[in-house]
């Protein structure tokens, strides 16, 4: 109870630093999911018929993910210097996977019947991508999205490590000064308010994913 | 062809239609049209020559794997063509875009394929919006064909795919291939994918659509009895697509060309070919027929007189009443008008052949009695006139083909001369 006390005590008494970080950890998220969204989506569009374009491109979003993130944001440093850009470019790659993956299940998902009554009705490739196959497949990108943005919002946590921003600076204080006053307040603070970002952004973005799904297919 | 009233009738038995669709312009050739999958192997489609015209429906029939979905699919390109031409509305539309031949054409599969991200309104207005016409009409349009397949459109228009049954998503199916008005639909086993009870009640629907709107329209199915009902001409098709014999359903059941269209139409043909014909075309005999008052003596005698086996009595309306034999006639402890069976097997003039037979059976007497709308007599059909009747159809369908097998011998000697 005394450490309850003692956290909410520290979280009053920083609350507009915690804030500044919470907006910096939130901007770094979102700027990458923009990317990483638009990217991976339409990755998964033109690789989705191609068999081995396919495969290659999974396997290798696959394989980014299982590089260990401090050494993956680490690589960009001699290219990019120090700071939140090569966090933000090592995030962006851990987050293609699950979108391009759902993506391309989305995609595969759709009835083949669907797909030949709309060319049947003289629908071209692109209206039928942009009119059928993507709206029918939209739940399922949504929902790799979703996941994509909470991954990465945890592990946006390590961006101070290379020299960033976000919430992770509260970590990294507390982890680096323990046994001083307040140090697990402050990995309490950085890790509570990512796991409360990461929920806001969820709930955003599955209200938005409703509202842009149709009642047909909810 | 026999003497038939001049408009045609539908009925669940099937439609007996009286013009020679053959009459009408052609709409769709099919010029040496072939598919080939694997260059070496045998095409899917072998050279195929058709032609459909107006306003007819031309069911293309035959085992499966014969390749007659494939030859549907050529029409509309969604499959191409390896070799050969398609004319469509004296267009040569091989080589045109395809997208817009097939805005032209309305299209029907058995899964449907309906949008379920979209509400049926929507999911009609496809071809109207890829056309760029406007909302207002789009929906207007929408709503006149929601009722045209009888489906309230205050009720279905907002409503989603996944809400609606079997047969309630294949009516919105044909209404959306109808829906920019094209001359021309291709329907592969539409009906496929319902129950029985509803496949007959879409295909009665379907048909009564047809007389109001004549399209053009090439329908697929494995099914020799779909085909023979819904058919203004059938196609029955070999392997590679090859035609084994196109012609009326009549025509074709009355004279199976060889032993691969008999096989395929299967046993019962003749019964089946008995709806292509009605009672009202019939030559009757005079039967014997007496009234309530006949006395018991006089109806002996005409009985006696006369060929057969059963007398009819009359109610005072005129309407049939009872059969008498001779059993009966002997029988002087009741009244004439209470003894033998009552008549029940009666059928109309615009009736069927099947439809009579079917009444036959029923009878006590082994005979139907044909009646006006009102139930007043008209005359009495035998078996034996039924039998008459196919062996006229048989020799006349012999005939007509005959007299093709000279026309083409002659051109061919013309040809090679």
């Amino acid at each position: 109870m005394d450490g309850v006390r003692s956290l909410i005590g520290f979280i009053a008494d920083n609350t507009s630093g915690i804030l500044e970080r919470t907006i910096e950890h939130a901007t770094i998220v979102l700027g990458v999911m923009l990317v990483a969204t638009v990217f991976s989506v339409v990755l998964g569009i033109a690789v989705q018929n191609r068999g081995l374009a396919k495969q290659v491109s999974l396997g290798t979003a696959g394989v980014l993910l299982t590089i260990p993130s401090l050494a993956l944001f680490a690589i960009f440093i001699p290219l990019v210097g120090i700071g939140n850009r090569p966090a933000q470019i090592a995030l962006f790659l851990y987050a293609i996977l699950p979108i391009l993956r759902n993506t391309v299940a989305g995609l595969d998902a759709v009835d083949p019947a669907i797909v030949e009554a709309a060319q049947g009705m003289g629908m071209g490739q692109f209206q039928q991508l942009v009119r059928v196959r993507i709206p029918l497949a939209w739940p399922v990108i949504i929902a790799g999205v979703r996941v994509s943005t909470q991954l990465i919002t945890g592990v946006a946590a390590i961006a101070v490590l290379v020299g960033g921003g976000g919430l992770g600076a509260y970590i990294q204080r507390g982890l680096t000064s323990l046994g001083n006053p307040f140090s697990i307040e402050r990995v309490w603070t950085g890790t509570l308010f990512i796991i409360l970002l990461a929920l806001v952004l969820d709930a955003v973005l599955g209200a938005i994913g409703r509202r842009t799904t149709s009642p047909g297919i909810r | 062809m026999s003497e038939t009233t001049s408009t045609p009738q539908v009925g669940a038995a099937g439609m007996v239609s009286d013009r020679d669709p053959t009459d009408a312009p052609v709409m769709i050739h099919l010029d040496g049209v072939e598919k080939v999958y694997t260059p070496g192997a045998a095409p899917a489609v072998e050279k195929l020559t058709l032609d459909v015209h107006k306003g007819e429906i031309l069911v293309l029939v035959g085992p499966s794997g014969c390749g007659k979905s494939t030859t549907l699919r050529l029409i509309n390109r969604m499959i191409e063509p390896t070799a050969g031409r398609i004319i469509f509305d004296d267009e040569d539309v091989t080589d045109i875009d395809a997208n817009e031949l097939r805005r032209r054409i309305g299209y029907v599969i058995q899964r449907i394929g309906l949008f379920p991200h979209q509400t049926i309104a929507e999911n009609i207005g496809t071809v109207p919006r890829l056309l760029g016409w406007d909302a207002e009409r789009t929906r207007k349009r929408s709503d006149e064909l929601l009722d045209l397949v009888g489906l309230e459109p205050g009720i279905y228009r907002d409503r989603y795919p996944k809400e609606l049954s079997g047969g309630q998503a294949q009516r919105v199916g044909v209404a959306r291939a109808l829906a920019a008005d094209p001359p021309v639909m291709l329907m592969d086993e539409p009906f496929g994918a319902v129950d029985p009870i509803t496949r007959d009640r879409l295909q009665n629907e379907f048909l009564r659509l047809q007389a109001e709107v004549q399209k053009t329209i090439v329908f697929v199915t494995h099914d020799i009895d779909e085909a023979v009902k819904m058919g203004d001409r059938i196609a029955i098709l070999r392997e590679r697509s090859v035609v084994a014999q196109l012609d009326t359903p009549a025509r074709i059941l009355s004279y199976p060309v060889d032993d691969f269209v008999d096989d395929f139409i299967g046993s019962g043909s003749t019964l089946k070919g008995l709806h292509f014909e009605r009672v009202s075309g019939l030559q009757i005999p005079e039967y014997p027929v007496v009234r309530r008052d006949t006395p018991r003596e006089e109806a002996g005698r005409i009985l006696d007189m006369s060929d057969f086996r059963w007398l009819l009595m009359l109610d005072e309306r005129g309407r049939p009443a009872r059969w008498l034999n001779e059993t009966h006639l002997a029988d002087t402890s009741r009244p004439l008008h209470e003894v033998g069976p009552v008549v029940r097997a009666m059928v109309e003039r615009n009736a069927t052949l099947h439809d009579a037979l079917e009444a036959m059976i029923t009878s006590s007497a082994g005979q139907a009695v044909i009646v006006h709308r009102d139930g007043t007599y008209v005359g009495v059909v035998q078996i034996e006139l039924l039998t008459e009747v196919i062996g006229r159809m048989r020799r006349e369908a012999r005939k007509h083909y005959e007299e093709l097998e000279a026309t083409q011998a002659a051109e061919q000697r013309a040809a090679g001369a």
